[in-house]
């Protein structure tokens, strides 16, 4: 009996140990960190970064309109099947925002999903589909928050309940689901290629559009193909060219005012990706729609 | 002005029966198809405009005068008929309409008025340049996504 017990405890432990191992924080590596701050920041260039990868759109305040969208206070509440997420204070401001941050620590949350303590965030922040952007882009983007405007708001606490809680979890999370490479892969040419980085690695349009398995991670095998509307009603729609069937114009011009091939109104969280998507060149529209028309159809 | 506005609704009322028998084959009951039909005509006529904003069609200002004001006649038709009860998306098929627009009927008639205001906004100016019209399409865009974001569902 005291054999089994400590075979018993033996097994927790290196299960504990296991659970540990698994759920380190990896950071950057110091030589990542050195070709980022090899770069020349461009922030005017970050302010493209900044649209096309959303920022605004979970991190204004709720029902931030017109240039209160460039106030990054946080506040938003993302409910979901872990609980609610709330969006923190990203603005510059030295005790509630970024204002401490250095270009390091902002690569570890964007690349790592790791905040300056090593406390995991967690992926309702999309730093899986960032860790993908590139170095330039990266530093670009780093220096165009730094222009924004400070909010003195505290960030709100998640509301997540156990085992979640727990932060070490994200980082098994984090072993399963984190990629370094797009899901669409080859050489879609020139057009495509630049959508397909628009998409995956800034604007993040899977986080939606991807059905997610038991554990919240995206199902890569149904990339695109529509998913149950997370922590609310019915479906966001499939966007592979066999189920959304918009030209390639239709597209774009639905990314730039909103309005369908039937002058349907875009609705919900859409309406607010378009008003990010207008502030792009056409040709990054036009790129995102060639990418999409490249998607192919869902394997089962 | 006024007895245009009633002509217009008028030939809307029209079109709107033309749209439903169109479609009459189909199970969905009566005033669910008037209702749709109702929809397609505003979506018919702010297409007119979005075509000039997008290039696809030379700005004509008598053009979107017209559908302008077709918007604002259509936000004029009484509504009495084509909502009845029991034609929610919960009960029938063939409609996306929330059971939850007949919980709320003074938030959803707040929220078709405020279609309206957008639609005099915008007649008011749509026939003064295509950027006048242009700033005139986004509220009225935004009163259409107000309400389907509470009372339609998804596809």
């Amino acid at each position: 009996m005291r054999r089994f017990l400590v075979g018993v405890g033996v097994l927790v432990l290196a299960g504990l140990a296991g659970f540990w191992g698994l759920s380190r924080p990896s950071p950057a590596a110091p030589e990542d960190l050195a070709a980022l701050s090899a770069l020349t920041p461009d922030a005017q260039a970050g302010a493209a970064v900044f649209w096309a990868g959303g920022c605004a759109s979970c991190h204004a305040a709720d029902g931030a309109d017109g240039d209160a969208r460039l106030v990054l206070s946080g506040g938003q509440r993302f409910p979901s099947d872990f609980g609610v997420f709330r969006a923190p204070n990203i603005s510059p401001d030295p005790v509630h925002g970024l204002g401490g941050w250095s270009l390091a620590a902002f690569a570890n949350a964007m690349r790592h999903g790791i905040s300056p303590e090593g406390q995991f965030y967690y992926p309702a922040f999309p730093y899986t589909a960032y860790r993908l952007m590139t170095d330039q882009d990266l530093v670009d983007l780093w220096a165009f928050l730094g222009t924004l405007p400070a909010a003195a708001v505290p960030s709100k606490a998640h509301e997540i309940g156990f085992p979640f809680s727990i932060r070490r979890t994200v980082g098994v999370w984090n072993r399963l689901y984190l990629n370094d490479d797009f899901v669409v892969t080859g050489d879609l040419g020139a057009e495509a290629n630049r959508g397909r980085y628009l998409s995956e690695a800034l604007a993040h349009c899977a986080e939606c559009h991807t059905p997610r398995d038991a554990l919240g991670g995206l199902d890569r095998s149904a990339w695109m193909g529509g998913a149950p509307v997370i922590g609310g009603q019915g479906q966001v729609p499939s966007l592979t060219p066999s189920q959304l069937r918009w030209s390639q114009g239709d597209i774009a011009a639905y990314l730039n005012d909103g309005f369908t091939p039937s002058f349907d109104t875009a609705g919900g969280h859409m309406v607010s990706v378009i008003e990010n998507f207008a502030m792009l060149p056409e040709a990054d529209r036009l790129a995102v729609a060639a990418y999409l028309l490249a998607l192919p159809e869902m394997q089962n | 002005m006024k007895s245009r506005i009633l002509f217009t609704a008028a030939v809307s009322v029209a079109l709107v029966a033309v749209g439903a028998t169109a479609t009459a084959q189909s199970d969905v009951p009566y005033p669910v198809q008037a209702r749709q039909g109702q929809f397609t005509l505003m979506q018919l006529n702010i297409g007119v405009m979005v075509g000039m904003i997008r290039g696809q069609a030379d700005y004509d200002a008598a053009r979107a005068q017209a559908a302008a004001d077709n918007l604002v006649a259509l936000s004029t038709l009484d509504q009495s008929f084509h909502w009845p009860e029991g034609t929610d998306n919960a009960s029938i098929s063939g409609t996306r309409a929330l059971p939850a627009i007949w919980e709320n009927i003074p938030d959803v008639i707040s929220k078709w008025n405020d279609f309206g205001t957008a639609a005099v906004a915008l007649a008011d100016v749509a026939g003064d340049g295509l950027d006048a019209m242009r700033g005139g399409i986004g509220p009225v865009g935004a009163s259409c996504s107000a309400c389907h974001d509470a009372y339609r569902a998804s596809p």
